[in-house]
């Protein structure tokens, strides 16, 4: 079958992402024609800022090197500029001459830099900053002359600015608002912003025009005429007043554009045989001239380029960073200062460090931050998720570390760290390298940053240090992901919400069911959505689903936990933390018969049996004759008491009787992520209820119930829930609890995860307001685990070949034998 | 002496799961995906060495279970970025039955 022709106008970072999405759903439908009015292939963009500045070369900015585009079968025209379209021939046509014929056609053809609408804008020696060819031109002016003047004092013209200044040039930037970046920032932070860059030797005239450009007596650019008639010496002036869509040769062609292609959320033009993507759209009456919408732009139209046809863009909302070395300086969403609208702010001038949060109805709506943009990624993303704010409020200024965290000896601030500071403690990543991947190998999100290097890909303590990192290098092109709209993984584009209501509303009853109906990339699955499938599966259908163990990562389904030396560990259930001699002499004989190597007391009040092999779990369970204490799984681990009224001087309330009651009531269960609860006899709090899934107090009066904590890489405080009477309220208020946990967070989030998602008020609304529902969650969550057996208990009635190894046979039947023999003796001793 | 070990039947592997079998040259991962082909590697991931049979599969790949590398199931290389190989094995079925090759 002949392939249908796609050919490409701009070969730009919009255009080739939308190839490379194109690719990887449709790799052999279209024969694709690139055509790019640079002699170079596909580059980014961006990192043009510090190749000005002297800190990267050009070669280290190519995306898509030449050979690319030939390994993938792609045509390119580098130095082609098209200049006519003929939308009935279907043909395009390029100043040198080339004609080629199209089935499909993508414009991507970027943005032009405006010119301000004074004399002298075309003398030599006025630039624009928009491609290599300025830049590589600014380089040129930089070595030869002293003075320039920078036209603009948006993102474009102080990155500019900044990069003649380290070229050893004396820079004036000229701007009409009364301050910088006036649409990014509010005075004040322009403020800090200027002082900042006036420090470094930038000069600057606000509210200042510029009236004419005049030559020198070369014929060249000497100097800038202002408003006022004075004249500011200059042999280089760049022009940085803004950016146009590039839709000239559309609208030659007769399409529909206003400012820009107008397209609609599929990316289709008014011709459905042309699509568009980048800085040259109208999308919904906006065109975005930052990179990560682009990105959002180009897997949409790759979609429908590709004929899968179901996705749509409805528009971003994008945050600003300056790309300038050693200048924190952040904004997203709303400025403030519209009506319904709080601010908090922060302001330590002498530090130089502010920032403001805007807040409208419980939610935050926009920050802006200055010397201290740990936070960015984290502000950026309750903005994008709306989060209800409610109880973080009086917190929030002072950011995520006020919430607790440990992993990165507390280091916040990424930019001012030395290139060997571990910055991922976990797989021993410095911030050398990450930076150097993100430069050389064009990396822009936080998975590609993961994939390359590693970095925040294990515990995810070092994620907001990484993102930052990002933030400094690629600047507003890192978009942090809205959590709403995050892709379970790469197999698919649905969110786990989506996945769970299909597997509800259709009843897809198996994971080769879901995949089909949710049309899986691959065949199926992979370790990330596999185990989240299952446990979505067998969370709505709780009695019918029959578990997949396969698809469940090894220590659930040896039920034992793995250790680096590949040999597991065993913790039975202690209900409490509560055991008997019989018990205890019970454990020694196990260890001892087996030869177990650590008999260790966990940090939950358990014992634990470190370094049993494999083999030989289903007869140390035998052995044992106690049930799972479910410790290696996302389940109900344990339940630490303190001592409470029985014998403490100080308890109110019989925490151990609490304790065993509440294990007892929620074992074998399996949940999202790990559960841990704590219950204490009084308020002292000896079995730090406070920092666990579900903390339950002992009062005067009854019990208070705490959820939402827990230890780990960032230690969480639990939240007040409620206060109950009794004990039996409490059960019920805590089995209610995790129900809700189970059906609705996502897989792999903790209950603090959760919580700080949804908020806590919807999770008091549904648990403690609402006293119908919590009866009903109370009711499901006691079916799901009705009739469950202990998973010991039944490997050790039936055979399970999960546990045998295999000996290669027929070539050394004696070996074997020798060997299975020793096996056998080796326990009896 | 034919080189072909008998490992054994193929329904005794679980689809998209793995065995392990001792052999005079230490524990290799006999894998079986969902088309039913079998791969053989040695069960060491070449990373900290973590044991791959008890990885999940999918694909013509699997997970290692200990710091989640992925390692192709033909070629035993690890998925980039991440670099490192495990040594393969020829395997093959006949009449139902895995059979393990262990000259290289
Ligand atoms: C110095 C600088 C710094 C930046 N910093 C950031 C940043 O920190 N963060 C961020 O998110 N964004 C930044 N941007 C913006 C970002 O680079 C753009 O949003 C992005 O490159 C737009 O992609 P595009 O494909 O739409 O356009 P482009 O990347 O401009 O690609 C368009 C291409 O089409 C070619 N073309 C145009 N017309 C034709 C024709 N008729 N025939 C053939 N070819 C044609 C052009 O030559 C060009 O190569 C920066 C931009 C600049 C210039
Ligand atoms: S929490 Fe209270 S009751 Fe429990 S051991 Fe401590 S002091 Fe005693
Ligand atoms: S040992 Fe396999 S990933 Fe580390």
């Amino acid at each position: 079958m002949r392939r249908m022709k796609l050919v490409a106008i701009g070969n730009g970072m919009a255009g080739i992402r939308t190839l490379e999405e194109l690719l990887r759903v449709a790799p052999d439908l279209y024969e694709i024609t690139v055509f790019g009015a640079e002699p170079h292939p596909n580059y980014n963009r961006i990192l043009l800022s510090p190749v000005l500045a002297g800190e990267q070369r050009f070669e280290a900015i190519v995306l898509n090197d030449f050979r690319w585009y030939a390994d993938h079968g792609i045509t390119l025209h580098p130095g082609s500029k098209v200049t006519c379209v003929d939308r009935q021939a279907r043909v395009v046509v390029s100043a040198d001459g080339r004609q080629e014929s199209y089935d499909r056609l993508l414009f991507a053809t970027g943005s032009v830099p405006i010119r301000p609408p004074i004399p002298g804008t075309d003398l030599p020696g006025v630039l624009t900053f928009r491609d290599i060819a300025d830049t590589q031109a600014m380089i040129e002016a930089a070595a030869r002359h002293k003075d320039a003047v920078v036209i603009g004092g948006g993102l474009l013209g102080l990155e500019a600015a900044n990069g003649l200044l380290a070229r050893g040039m004396n820079v004036t930037v000229i701007h009409l608002a009364p301050w910088l970046m006036e649409r990014q920032l509010d005075a004040t932070a322009a403020a800090l912003l200027q002082t900042s860059l006036e420090q470094r030797g930038l000069r600057f005239l606000l509210n200042t025009q510029a009236r004419e450009i005049v030559a020198d007596d070369a014929g060249r650019v000497g100097a800038v005429r202002l408003n006022d008639g004075a004249e500011v010496p200059a042999a280089l002036v760049v022009l940085a007043v803004g950016i146009r869509p590039n839709d000239e040769l559309a609208r030659a062609c007769g399409l529909h554009c206003e400012r820009g292609i107008v397209v609609d959320d599929t990316m289709m033009t008014y011709d459905p045989r042309i699509y568009a993507v980048g800085e040259c759209i109208s999308h919904r009456g906006i065109s975005y001239g930052l990179v990560a919408p682009l990105f959002e732009q180009a897997k949409v139209c790759a979609n429908h380029l590709g004929h899968l046809g179901f996705a749509r863009y409805t528009g971003s909302t994008v945050s600003t960073k300056l790309k300038v070395t050693g200048i924190d300086i952040f904004s997203a969403g709303h400025l403030g200062g519209d009506d319904g609208a709080d601010e908090i702010t922060l302001l330590d001038r002498g530090g130089a460090v502010y920032k403001k949060l805007v807040l409208k109805a419980d939610r935050l709506i926009g920050s802006v931050l200055f010397g201290d943009t740990a936070d960015s990624s984290w502000y950026s993303r309750l903005v994008k998720d709306e989060t209800p704010i409610g109880e973080l409020r009086g917190r929030l200024i002072l950011g995520q570390p006020a919430l607790g965290s440990s992993g990165h000896q507390g280091e916040q601030n990424a930019a001012a760290l030395p290139d060997d500071f571990e910055v991922c403690g976990c797989n021993g990543v410095c911030k050398g390298t990450i930076v150097r991947a993100i430069k050389e190998k064009g990396l822009f999100t936080l998975d590609d940053v993961r994939k390359h290097t590693k970095a925040s890909s294990s515990c995810g303590s070092c994620t907001g240090l990484v993102e930052q990192l990002l933030a400094s290098v690629v600047g507003g092109a890192y978009q942090p992901r809205s959590a709403s709209q995050t892709p379970v993984c790469e197999c698919t584009d649905y969110t786990h919400e989506e996945v769970r209501r299909a597997i509800r509303d259709h009843e897809l009853l198996s994971i080769p069911e879901a995949l089909r109906f949710l049309e899986w990339r691959t065949p199926n699955g992979c370790a990330t959505c596999r185990p989240a499938l299952n446990y979505y599966l067998l969370c709505a259908w709780p009695g019918t689903y029959r578990d997949d163990p396969q698809s469940r990562l090894v220590n659930e389904r040896a039920h034992a936990n793995i250790q680096r030396d590949g040999t597991y560990s065993v913790v039975p259930r202690i209900y409490g933390g509560v055991t008997t001699p019989a018990q205890l002499r019970q454990i020694a004989e196990v260890a001892e018969k087996y030869a177990v190597p650590t008999v260790k007391i966990t940090g939950g009040q358990r014992i634990d049996l470190l370094g049993v092999r494999k083999e030989d779990l289903p007869r140390v369970w035998a052995d044992l004759g106690m049930p799972s204490g479910f410790a290696y799984g996302k389940s109900v681990r344990t339940v630490k008491t303190c001592v409470g009224s029985e014998w403490c001087r100080f308890g109110v309330q019989d925490s151990t009787r609490m304790g065993i009651e509440l294990e007892q009531g929620l074992d074998r269960v399996w949940t999202p992520h790990k559960v841990k609860l704590g219950v204490s006899g009084c308020p002292r709090n000896c079995a730090e209820s406070t920092i666990k899934d579900v903390g339950v107090v002992g009062v005067d009066s009854g019990w208070e119930i705490y959820v939402g904590g827990n230890g780990g890489t960032k230690a969480e405080v639990a939240q007040f829930l409620a206060k109950v009477a009794l004990p039996a309220e409490a059960m019920e208020y805590t089995g209610a609890f995790l129900q809700l946990y189970r059906e609705e967070a996502r897989y792999l989030d903790r209950t603090s995860h959760w919580i700080h998602r949804v908020g806590l008020d919807y999770v008091k609304r549904r648990i403690v307001a609402d006293a119908e529902g919590r009866k009903a969650l109370y009711a499901r969550l006691t079916e799901a685990q009705r009739d469950v057996p202990d998973p010991w208990a039944l490997r050790v009635a039936r055979r399970d070949p999960e546990f045998e190894t295999i000996s290669a046979r027929d070539r050394y039947p004696s070996e074997r034998n020798r060997n299975e023999s020793m096996a056998e003796s080796l326990p009896a001793r | 002496m034919s080189p072909w070990l008998r490992v054994c039947p193929l329904d005794d592997i679980p689809r998209l799961g793995a065995r392990v079998v001792h052999t005079e040259i230490g524990d290799i991962a006999v894998f079986r995906n969902a088309e039913d082909e079998v791969f053989a590697l040695a069960d060491r991931c070449p990373h900290r060495g973590g044991p791959l049979s008890q990885g999940i599969v999918f694909d013509r790949r699997v997970a290692c279970p200990l710091h989640g590398r992925t390692i192709h199931l033909e070629s035993g290389e690890a998925q980039a970025p991440d670099d490192g190989c495990t040594r393969k094995y020829r395997v093959r079925i006949e009449k139902g039955v895995v059979h393990l090759n262990l000259q290289s």
